[in-house]
């Protein structure tokens, strides 16, 4: 499984006064079990971008290939359905989306759409829940509406895996979270991409959370690629960030002003857990 | 996509209609409406739809624009005119079966659904150049000596108010839970009628949380600024009659004059 996006280019209310260039010639590869992170501003077309990667959108002008099926401007039904199996797609704020009467039917949602045997349905509910760190038996016939906030998102979390897709999307899975519950989730989500061995994509305006849990690192800005490449590339670029007005991760963060007030600290510092070590060592040196 | 629905219509610009004060426009476009239905002849009409093309004309409002607005309601004008092609008795002019059309009939057909659209191109035209909370404020305010017959006309005010604020959040909200539904594999598109209305659960139920949740936030925020209904309560913006609706009102008058003596002259 990989997803290569070749010169992706979309406009949303074309023609219109409210005509505006969403994505603007974007390429990027994924390759399989990778873990992709996506930053940037709100309106540089994160949210854009990968409703392309799972079909909600058609392209302008440029391809997304998903395990080899093509999507272009004008792909075929067949093959958007093909991809929407594949690709799993957990939006901003998961927990709006629930609407059955327990956890167990929600769940199965996703699955029952697949037009899967009821057993099997029953035992991807079952994984499922159980991925997302919830007792089945405990909590299937709970209506979702009565559960706790980090308790809903990790069912809508479930209501997406359930499905198996061999791509998971998550938009911001953290957002409005306490500080416990977002560890929790992120801890989770973690998880998940161990055990399955999928590809994840995730978009975050947390730089420690992309930096803990991703391969790679895409920055966007104004439906632009700017930068690419694993954490320690992506935050070596330190003046470009701080230039468009994104964060650093705070190891990073601490460790450029070190160096601006003249310690002597390695270019490659980005956990607070690195910075330690690297602030000991230089204490030795001395 | 959803997004692109336009519902409060107001077109944007600069002239002397959209300079008025709004509540002389409501006025204005009630007097018209009212003197459509005083109008007697064809002669009458020809002179209203005069006035309008030079409103329109005015207001600098592309025709094409108010063209569109009629599209939904021509189903209505073309069943007022074939029901009133055959339900007047007279000389006849061609029968079918049970059916005659006749010339009385044929020329009651013809005003009344000249009638009509002039009517809806004079209404739109007030939406089209009043934006909806200019709209809201007219209404309020000329409701406002009804309050003594207790009609709450703040009250009512604010709701249309909140109620136009919302129509581009919930559609927005709609197109959201679409698409995580559409990614859960819903598919809203096949079906018959029943199946679908079905499938329009997962959408619904969400939606109407989600309206819940939003009017919640939204009475909360309202009551923490010290919102308490309308009674002593001034304005930012206060609407005020300048010389230009001195003339609109002077025109309107001498309009409604006109077809009253073409009515007692002419009909």
């Amino acid at each position: 499984m990989t997803i290569v996006v070749e010169n992706l280019k979309h406009t949303y209310s074309p023609g219109s006064p409210e005509e505006s260039l969403a994505l603007n010639g974007v390429s990027f590869e994924v390759a399989d079990g990778e873990s992709l992170g996506i930053i940037g501003h709100t309106g540089s077309g994160k949210t854009t971008l990968l409703q392309h990667l799972n079909g909600l959108l058609k392209p302008d002008s440029g391809t997304i290939t998903v395990n080899g099926t093509v999507i272009t401007g004008d792909a075929e039904k067949e093959d958007v359905l093909m991809v929407r199996k594949k690709v799993g797609f957990v939006f901003q704020y998961p927990e709006y989306q629930l609407f059955e009467e327990t956890v167990e039917k929600d769940v199965a949602f996703g699955p029952r759409n697949l037009e899967l045997p009821e057993e099997e349905i029953k035992r991807r509910v079952r994984w499922a829940l159980e991925m997302v760190g919830l007792d089945y038996d405990d909590i299937k016939d709970d209506s979702p509406f009565n559960l706790s906030g980090g308790q809903k998102r990790r069912v809508a979390i479930a209501g997406v895996i359930a499905m198996e897709p061999e791509v998971l999307i998550l938009d911001e899975p953290t957002a409005g979270l306490d500080p416990k519950a977002h560890d929790d989730i992120l801890a989770m989500i973690g998880d998940i991409h161990k055990k399955t061995g999928n590809i994840n994509i995730l978009v975050s305006h947390n730089m420690n959370d992309v930096t803990r849990f991703c391969d790679k690192i895409l920055v966007m800005d104004r439906g632009q690629k700017v930068l690419y490449g694993t954490p320690g590339e992506v935050f070596s670029e330190t003046e470009k960030l701080l230039a468009m007005g994104l964060d650093l991760p705070d190891g990073a963060h601490i460790a450029h002003r070190l160096r601006k007030e003249g310690m002597d600290l390695p270019d490659d510092i980005l956990t607070i857990d690195q910075l330690e070590r690297e602030i000991l060592k230089a204490k030795g040196r001395e | 996509m959803i997004r692109d629905i336009t519902l409060g219509q107001y077109y944007r610009g600069e002239s002397f209609i959209h300079d008025l004060d709004p509540r002389t426009k409501i006025v204005c476009t009630l007097v018209y409406i009212i003197m459509l239905f005083i109008a007697g002849t064809f002669w009458g009409l020809a002179f209203s739809a005069l006035c309008l093309g030079v409103t329109v004309a005015v207001s600098k409002v592309p025709p094409a624009f108010i063209f569109r607005g009629l599209k939904p309601v021509f189903l209505i004008i073309l069943f007022t005119f074939v029901l009133n092609m055959f339900m007047y008795d007279g000389k006849i002019i061609f029968e079918l079966g049970f059916l005659h059309v006749t010339e009385e009939g044929l020329h009651k057909a013809f005003f009344m659904a000249a009638r009509l659209i002039l009517l809806i191109i004079g209404s739109s035209l007030l939406t089209l150049t009043t934006r909806p909370i200019g709209l809201t404020d007219g209404i309020e305010s000329l409701l406002k000596p009804l309050n003594k017959i207790g009609v709450p006309s703040h009250e009512l005010a604010m709701m249309m108010t909140i109620a136009l604020r919302f129509i581009p959040t919930l559609l927005e909200e709609t197109d959201k839970i679409m698409k995580a539904q559409q990614a859960r594999g819903a598919d809203f598109e096949t079906g018959n009628i029943f199946s679908r209305a079905r499938k329009l659960i997962p959408i619904l139920v969400p939606l109407f949380i989600s309206a819940f949740r939003i009017a919640q936030d939204m009475a909360m925020a309202m009551e923490a600024r010290c919102y308490r209904g309308g009674e002593g309560r001034t304005r930012m913006n206060g609407m005020k009659m300048t010389a230009k609706d001195g003339v609109a009102w002077i025109l309107i008058v001498l309009f409604a004059a006109a077809l009253i003596c073409e009515r007692i002259l002419l009909a």
